[in-house]
């Protein structure tokens, strides 16, 4: 319900929605032509992404300064809310493809290609001798031999790692309700510290993979949906990472109070989500 | 473009169904097999049963438009409730539905049933043709669109496709089969999905490379079939028809041994099943 | 539902100055300018997309091929289709819900009007690269709108663009659904409680929910097409245990949401108009809501309707005829609703009236041959032919063009401030109605006598009924000149329009002035 004794806030035009809209057009007609070949498209590409890292930095530099200014009222700061965790929901529902994907080739592709249900035949003349297990690259077994990464070691430490993370970042949030600015700095700068150590170490089992266990994108399904699934993960813990540390900036800076601090949250509920993805990343791609 | 067939156009739309349209394909074929002959009746129960709502709504729909109007001088009531018709019009579409479920699902049984059959070939779907591979008579053969047909569909070939006999659907290799048998047919594809549609055999699946679809059909009556592919796989898409021929078990034996023959099929050395 | 609306004739503006000339469009956060720029956006792609569809009937118009190759052919029908539904009918939503959500719930804005602003302007750049691709070597896509592997790997240098524009094109949907959903739940007058807003706010509520939903699976689905194609993955490759099928699964589970978001809008905009014109409150508000939440419940668990050929499963197969025949039962309701709240009313038939009578007629024609292909052993023969074709015209055509058509004639004085030329409005619908019929009604025939779809050139006994469609095609196009010259005239002159337009509607819109001033709500009014 609406606010009746707050007026309404309706921020004033903006140019960077426009520059945004550029940027990603130079983005995606440079990466398109680099897929194609073309030699421009690699700059073009790169041009792109600066704009729009130039359009994001304006744009939240503005939105801060205005909600440092406190001309926001509690009805915006409530849209804001609303709308992180709408987007927090397409988020979930674009890693919902990439599990669907696993779970149908893993319970349907791979027992149809070894002649299970109504697909007697296609396991009887196409794929003769293949049996359904995971993990798989296939009947042609696409990629060659590779080992399957193993949930010990390194996955576990990453899971480690991000579950710790999960309580440093809601005791920092303890304390920013409670307005402990120390606190707040010290278990905040541990949170996006712990996210960028989860990263490396992503990148370490990566190269462990391609080097030791001819594990690529290209081992079949199995690869495919192992680098995508991780390496989407990666990408948003990345993101969150950085989200976490430009909030900490602001942290250390004297922004937020014990009741206006939406950038924290958004950052927090978004390091949960993160969180909770590589859960089901545990379970489903590296345990079972 | 003759002028003459657009006013035909014009006037057999606006004439009510009549004797003369009876030259106009309107219909779902009724085609040869128990399954399309199911099918088409499955097809005109709910059409039927979809024109009688149809009755029952638009009429009731015109009765308020023709009655209802402020022309009229009526004044507007302002109900807008009734518990009661809600629950009407809920469930009785329900019923309606369930009574339509039940023969589909039984078809479907009786679809599914693909035990015992007398023969078997595979179909593999190529840009743009298709294989036929008779599993245990050793004979394989490619079907591609007939000459004729061919040349005619060349952008501004200046040749009248009415002039050309069946136009897009006829091919150099016919696929024969026995009549009153069970045939199963195994889809592939060695590129891009493609589709097996035989209308007259109530018979449509995709071929998918990498994966076999089985589908069979029991052809009753003798004579020649004609279908094409059915699902969008590339430029000549539209030119890739299925022709089915269905034969007496006597000349299919004896087109069958001249096939062999003629590819150098030692049947004493296939398996006997 | 009574409203109070005070207005402060001094009211000052907190929006900041105010944008003059091209930046205020540029830079706008004014969500009547926003929409009214998807609006535009929306009939210039209209007509792109009918342009293409005109070369696909003039093509089709007579066997033999006389115009275009094959694969040009296969490009038209895929870039038509893309365009009538991301570019014409989604943005044409989306700019009205953009100008009438918050002056139904009494907001001032949006509740995220820059980000509003930056949904609408990735719209361009999205449709500059799928455009781009028709001048690329290998030409634009030809693999059909639903891109199903292998065929669309063998797409040439347009592949990475139409991956990319689809990309955009989610980005763009999701942040005006997140924008739509905001709004409704944040910026709500008092007193506007959840089951007093209008049914065009409620269906919008709920399509936006399924934008969220499963756009971002549609950017998942093709992305794997993107890495199988340039990064060696198997998603959808056999061989290395993959499966071509799984795309059709996953790009349905968004595909069939979609048709639902194309058509939930439209609901909403007979619901307003419907009562209107019959002088009478709609019949069955409350059920109406919970029909729309079926429909988007159930539209989540019916995908595989469209792969009855694919070879699943029985079961499979079972569950999804059953689960889609269950939605003929809320869409039902609904159509009972509207004529209940025809019957005993008073009616007029003003032009958004007569083309909302029209889609109660069409759009349940379209229904009706809807339910007929989800009977699956009948899809056998329907699908992949002009059957399935002649379906969704019914419902996308006089379904959600006819709504979105007699929704800008309803609004068209309130955001003109004039009325627009009743009598040719009257010529546009007849003429539109009839050729549309012309057009579709046929296609029925020749799907029935086993023309498939997407194909240049049809053996001659499909002769005489494709030239019948051509002819109506044209005279569709045709009429929608009409259509345009109505608006601008509408726009430059005209009838002075009052706020209630027309004959004691209902609604918070219908208390401010028209045309609506550019910032509206400015303090709150209050619902009683
Ligand atoms: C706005 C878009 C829209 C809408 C609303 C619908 C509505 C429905 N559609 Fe349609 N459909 C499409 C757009 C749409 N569709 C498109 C674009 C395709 C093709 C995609 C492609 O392949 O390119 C398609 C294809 C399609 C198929 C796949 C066909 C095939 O490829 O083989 C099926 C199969 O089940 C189907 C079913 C239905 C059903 C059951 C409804 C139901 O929602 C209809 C319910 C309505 C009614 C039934 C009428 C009113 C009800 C009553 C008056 C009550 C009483 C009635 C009864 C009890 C019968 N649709
Ligand atoms: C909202 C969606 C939408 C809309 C509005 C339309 C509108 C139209 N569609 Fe389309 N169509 C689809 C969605 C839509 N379609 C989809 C999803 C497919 C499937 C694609 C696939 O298989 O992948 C399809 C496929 C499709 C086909 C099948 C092609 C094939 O399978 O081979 C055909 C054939 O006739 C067709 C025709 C038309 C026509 C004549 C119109 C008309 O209503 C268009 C009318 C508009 C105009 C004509 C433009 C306005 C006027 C001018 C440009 C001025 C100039 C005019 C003149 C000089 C006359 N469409
Ligand atoms: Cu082969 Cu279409
Ligand atoms: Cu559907």
């Amino acid at each position: 319900m609406a606010h009746t004794n707050d007026k309404y806030y309706v921020p004033h035009g903006s140019h960077w929605p426009i520059v945004g809209s550029i940027g990603l057009f130079i983005m995606m007609i440079g990466v398109s032509g680099w897929l194609n070949g073309g030699s421009v498209g690699p700059w073009m590409f790169a041009v792109g992404v600066a704009v729009i890292i130039g359009m994001i930095v304006g744009w939240f530099g503005n939105v801060i300064d205005e909600s440092e200014r406190g001309i926001y009222s509690t009805q915006v700061d409530k849209s804001f809310r609303m709308g992180m965790s709408w987007f927090i929901f397409s988020e979930v529902m674009f890693f919902a493809a990439f599990f669907g994907a696993l779970f149908y080739t893993r319970n349907m592709a791979l027992p149809f290609l070894e002649g299970g249900s109504n697909n007697f035949f296609t396991g009887l003349l196409l794929w003769p001798g293949f049996e359904a297990m995971w993990p798989s690259n296939g009947p042609a077994e696409v990629g060659g031999t590779f080992e399957p990464m193993g949930p010990l070691g390194l996955p576990l430490i990453n899971t480690v790692i991000l579950l710790t993370s999960s309580v440093t970042i809601t005791v920092a949030h303890h304390a920013i309700v409670n307005m402990h600015r120390n606190t707040v700095a010290i278990f905040l700068g541990l949170t996006w510290l712990l996210g960028a150590i989860f990263v490396y170490l992503q990148a370490v089992e990566y190269i462990h993979a391609y080097h030791e266990l001819d594990l690529t994108l290209e081992s079949g399904i199995y690869g495919s949906t192992f680098f995508m699934l991780t390496g989407f993960h990666g990408l948003h813990v990345t993101l969150g990472a950085l989200m976490l540390f430009v909030v900490w900036i602001r942290v250390l800076r004297g922004h937020f109070t014990g009741s206006n601090h939406f950038a924290f949250e958004a950052s927090a509920w978004y390091w949960h989500f993160v969180d909770v993805v590589w859960l089901g990343l545990y379970i489903f791609v590296y345990w079972f | 473009m003759n002028m003459h067939r657009f006013w035909l156009a014009a006037v057999m739309l606006l004439a009510p169904a009549g004797s003369a349209l009876a030259d106009w394909e309107l219909n779902m074929r009724e085609g040869v097999t128990e399954i399309s002959r199911d099918i088409h009746g499955l097809h005109m129960l709910i059409f039927w049963v979809c024109c009688v709502i149809a009755l029952f709504v638009f009429g009731w729909m015109i009765l308020a438009l023709v009655l209802h109007r402020k022309s009229r001088g009526v004044e507007a009531a302002q109900f807008s409730h009734s518990t009661k018709a809600e629950i009407v019009w809920t469930l009785i579409p329900v019923l309606i539905l369930i009574a339509m479920a039940v023969p589909a699902t039984q078809t479907m049984l009786k679809i599914e049933d693909d035990r015992n059959p007398d023969i078997t070939i595979k179909a593999t779907g190529y840009q743009w043709k298709w294989e036929y591979e008779y599993l245990d008579e050793g004979v394989s053969f490619y079907s591609n669109l007939a000459r004729t047909s061919n040349d005619a569909r060349r952008l501004n070939s200046g040749i009248d496709p009415a002039s050309v006999e069946n136009y897009l659907l006829e091919v150099d290799n016919h696929v024969i089969v026995p009549v009153n048998k069970k045939v199963r047919v195994l889809i592939t594809s060695n590129d891009v999905l493609h589709a097996w549609w035989m209308p007259d055999f109530g018979i449509k699946k995709d071929a998918i490379p990498g994966y076999i679809n089985q589908v069979w059909f029991r052809a009753e009556e003798p004579g020649i079939y004609r279908g094409q592919c059915a699902e969008l796989c590339g430029q000549d898409h539209g030119f890739m028809p299925i022709v089915v021929e269905v034969l007496a078990q006597d000349e299919f034996n004896a087109r069958m041994a001249a096939m062999q023959a003629e590819q150098g099929i030692d049947t004493t050395k296939l398996a006997a099943n | 539902m009574s409203t109070a609306t005070e207005h402060h004739a001094d009211h000052h503006d907190d929006h900041g100055p105010e944008l003059t000339g091209i930046k205020r469009w540029l830079f706008t956060t004014n969500h009547k300018d926003i929409g009214s720029m998807y609006l535009i956006f929306s009939l210039i792609m209209l007509f792109v997309g009918g342009l293409m569809a005109l070369v696909i009937r003039t093509e089709l118009g007579q066997p033999g091929m006389q115009f275009v190759s094959p694969d040009f052919y296969n490009q038209m029908v895929t870039m038509h289709a893309l365009i009538m539904i991301f570019g014409a009918v989604m943005p044409a939503f989306v700019g009205l819900a953009n100008w009438m959500i918050p002056l139904m719930v009494g907001a001032p804005d949006m509740a995220l009007p820059r980000m509003n602003n930056w949904s609408f302007w990735i719209l361009p750049a999205a449709f500059t690269i799928l455009l781009g691709t028709l001048f690329v070597p290998g030409g634009a896509p030809a693999g059909g709108w639903t891109m199903y592997p292998p065929l669309v790997l063998q797409t040439g240098d347009a592949f990475p663009m139409l991956i990319f524009s689809v990309h955009l094109m989610g980005i763009s949907s999701i942040m005006g659904a997140i924008n739509i959903i905001v709004t409704i739940m944040n910026m709500r007058a008092p007193g506007m409680t959840l089951l007093k807003m209008p049914l065009f706010v409620w269906t919008w509520l709920i399509t936006a929910y399924l934008l969220i939903a499963v756009m971002p699976v549609l950017a998942g689905a093709v992305t794997m097409l993107l890495t199988d194609q340039f990064f060696g993955t198997s998603f959808f490759r056999a061989a290395g245990g993959g499966d071509p099928v799984m795309f059709q699964h996953i790009f349905w589970f968004f595909g069939h949401p979609e048709v639902y978001i194309m058509i939930l809008p439209a609901f909403g905009i007979i619901s307003e108009i419907i009562p209107t014109f019959s002088r009478k409150p709609l019949f069955g508000y409350d059920s109406m809501v919970y029909a729309t939440a079926s429909i988007a419940f159930l539209s989540f668990i019916v995908w595989a309707h469209h792969m009855f050929t694919a070879g699943m499963p029985l079961t499979g197969q079972l569950f999804f005829m059953f689960t889609t025949m269950l939605i003929a039962v809320p869409t039902g309701v609904k159509v009972f609703n509207w004529t209940a709240t025809m019957w005993k009313g008073a009616m007029t038939f003003e032009t958004p009236m007569l083309f909302s009578v029209a889609f109660l007629f069409l759009f349940t024609i379209g229904g009706f041959s809807g339910l007929m292909l989800a009977i699956v052993p009948a899809d056998f023969q329907y699908h992949d032919s002009y059957f399935v074709v002649a379906h969704f015209h019914y419902v996308l055509v006089p379904g959600a063009i006819f709504a979105i058509i007699a929704g800008v004639y309803y609004w068209l004085p309130k955001w003109t401030g004039h009325m627009y030329n009743e009598r040719l409005g009257q010529v546009h619908f007849w003429l539109t109605t009839i050729f549309v019929n012309l057009t579709f009604f046929p296609m029925h025939f020749l799907g029935l006598a086993g023309m498939p779809r997407r194909i240049p050139d049809y053996a001659v006994q499909f002769a005489d009924f494709n030239f019948i469609a051509t002819v109506g095609a044209f005279g569709f196009g045709l009429s929608q000149l009409l259509f345009v010259y109505i608006i601008v005239a509408c726009v430059r002159g005209g009838k002075k329009a009052t706020a209630e337009v027309w004959d004691n509607p209902r609604g918070l819109e219908w208390t401010v002035p028209s045309p609506a001033p550019h910032h509206t709500f400015d303090e709150a009014p209050v619902v009683k």
